[in-house]
């Protein structure tokens, strides 16, 4: 016989590291903020022009009326910057599809004074306050449902999100807070489209983000989840360990016998 | 089977006994190699307690497979390495279970190589084709009948059994026919029509115009859809006329499928794939692009719905829309082509 029985012990280590290294990715979750009333006061807004002016008018404009490098963020409100410079988006680390989530690179503080700076060159969605982001008494069942219709196609019916066209993809909602998730329903981020306060009410948010923050305490049953991504890891693990499984039986079958 | 007999010559690919590839010695047919179990006595009691072990175990593992599916609780989870948290009772009977009948498996493929006749048999192939002998009955069979039956001179007998022949599959015709209503108009028709109102999906709320900002997006569907299901629960309608509404700058806008279709810059198109029928809302609001997550079809809502990557072969159908009297959105008018999948009889 001289096949080695070493190769499919190979298999199983490539991916014992494969799933170790995938789990460990998912278990990364991002840090949350609490949100907090934002106070406009004319020294704030003084402050966020000067930050502006200092980290995002090369791109943004002067003024925030936008360049070839950056589009206008006049009427984009407070609660698209608390969204962009809360999660890391934005300042963009380079040009880029799409901007990645990453550790902020301001304060709280200095957050806030961009934002006021950015509500006051154009009227916008506001940063939602804390009686908007109450979930206690939102409806789950229509939660469940808005989600669905609403956010499913792009975000996947697990919330874990998906690909979109040319390199773009639906980030991944299991280590969102509430306030990220209204957020972006209403400031629309990158190609995100707007859900309004008006085609989805407040309480309708409330009712998803409720649905949401119950998907993420969701455990699997089933043992590992493989991502959540369905057939696409789960057939590359049969692929590997089922079929891998098989073969080996099978040298084994057609071996002949000493 | 056959005794093969051994020339002097070498198997193709092979020279002086060895295989020209690998240089190994070829073992050449007949030459049988005994196993340790057929020479040793010993070897062969070892082999068959082997077997039986393996028998034995898989006995206990369906007999313990029982009692855990009693015992084990199943709502308690253990934490297994690679697999993380799963059912207790679960993976207990499963594993118990799948090793017993992997077992016998096993213990019979054991069985089979150490201890059963392994002997060599060589069978040789055979020519298909009938022998010249065969061919010749047969067809003096088929003339023989034919000369008995007379079949070439009762020109009534033939011609009576033809027609009978050419008509018996014209049942299979009519009963076909009736499987099922043709399909009619119902292709190329959804239940959307003039000053029709556009509903929020799943909520089922009309809308004004000012509740889409630029970049929005809403799932829509007819008003008068709600109507049909209360009386038949059908959902076809449901699936035909589903829509999406978005919104952009009207000077954003290339082109529409028809003059002032938009309202002020409010776009309504279906929501149902023109590939395989999908229903696809996965709209990119900076590059006004409709992608379909089962293959890829990427439309450009800004340019007519035109395809500009994928499978599908036919522009996204657009449903014109106006405002109505009270202020909220309703249809122009019915879709100007069918929406979905090509069908047979659209051409």
């Amino acid at each position: 016989m001289a096949l080695s029985r070493r190769h499919p012990a190979a298999v199983f280590a490539v991916l014992a590291i494969a799933l170790g290294t995938t789990g460990a990715a998912y278990a990364a979750v991002s840090a949350s903020t609490a949100p907090k009333q934002v106070v406009k006061s004319a020294t704030q807004v003084e402050q966020g022009k000067s930050l502006f002016l200092e980290g995002c008018s090369s791109c943004h404009g002067l003024a925030a009326q936008g360049s070839s490098d950056g589009p206008s963020l006049i009427g984009v409100g407070s609660a698209a910057v608390d969204f962009q410079v809360g999660s890391g988006r934005m300042p963009l680390a380079g040009p880029a599809v799409q901007a990645v989530s990453k550790p902020s690179q301001y304060s709280e503080s200095e957050i806030a004074a961009l934002a006021a700076y950015v509500a006051s060159v154009g009227p916008g969605p506001a940063i939602p306050t804390q009686d908007m982001l109450k979930t206690d008494g939102a409806d789950l069942a229509l939660g469940g449902e808005l989600f669905r219709t609403n956010c499913s196609q792009c975000h996947s019916v697990s919330g874990k999100g998906g690909a979109l066209s040319e390199g773009r993809w639906a980030p991944n909602l299991m280590g969102a807070d509430g306030k990220e998730m209204y957020e972006a329903m209403v400031t629309g981020p990158q190609n995100m489209p707007i859900f309004s306060d008006k085609t989805i009410t407040v309480e309708e948010k409330q009712a998803i983000i409720r649905y949401l923050q119950e998907l993420q305490k969701q455990e699997s049953p089933g043992g590992a989840a493989l991502g959540r991504l369905g057939p696409v890891t789960e057939g590359l693990f049969l692929f590997i360990v089922g079929l891998g499984a098989l073969i080996v039986v099978a040298v084994w079958i057609g071996a002949k016998a000493k | 089977m056959n005794e093969i007999q051994h020339g002097s010559s070498d198997p193709i690919g092979a020279v002086d006994g060895h295989d020209v590839v690998s240089g190994k010695p070829i073992v050449p047919l007949g030459h049988h190699e005994l196993r340790r179990a057929d020479i040793d006595p010993k070897a062969a009691i070892r082999a068959e307690r082997q077997v039986a072990t393996m028998f034995s175990l898989s006995s206990l593992m369906i007999v313990s497979s029982i009692v855990a599916f009693i015992k084990v609780p199943n709502d308690t989870l253990v934490i297994l390495p690679l697999f993380g948290p799963v059912n207790a009772n679960h993976i207990t009977v499963g594993s118990l279970l799948g090793l017993g009948i992997f077992l016998i498996g096993t213990g019979a493929i054991h069985w089979a190589k150490k201890l059963m006749p392994d002997v060599e048999v060589t069978e040789e192939r055979h020519a298909f084709a009938s022998s010249a002998e065969d061919k010749a009955a047969f067809g003096q069979a088929i003339r023989d009948g034919k000369a008995a039956s007379g079949v070439g001179e009762r020109k009534i007998i033939r011609r009576s059994l033809l027609g009978a022949l050419a008509l018996f599959p014209l049942p299979l015709v009519v009963f076909l026919r009736d499987l099922g209503p043709m399909p009619n108009k119902r292709l190329r028709e959804t239940i959307w029509d003039k000053d029709i109102q556009i509903l929020t999906d799943a909520t089922y709320r009309p809308i004004r115009p000012e509740d889409i900002p630029i970049g929005g997006l809403v799932n829509a569907l007819p008003a008068n859809l709600l109507k049909i299901e209360e009386e038949d629960g059908n959902l076809n309608e449901r699936g035909k006329a589903s829509i999406i509404l978005i919104r952009m700058a009207p000077a954003d806008i290339v082109s529409q499928q028809g003059e002032g279709w938009d309202y002020q810059g409010i776009l309504a198109y279906s929501k149902i794939c023109t590939h395989v029928g999908c229903p696809i809302s996965l709209y990119q609001q900076r590059t006004h692009h409709l992608l379909c997550p089962c293959h890829q079809s990427t439309f450009d809502l800004a340019d007519s719905g035109n395809v500009v990557f994928g499978p599908a072969a036919r522009r996204m159908p657009q449903l014109p829309i106006t405002v109505n009297a009270q202020g909220y959105l309703v249809a122009a008018s019915g879709f100007k082509e069918p929406i979905g999948p090509s069908f047979w009889e659209r051409g």
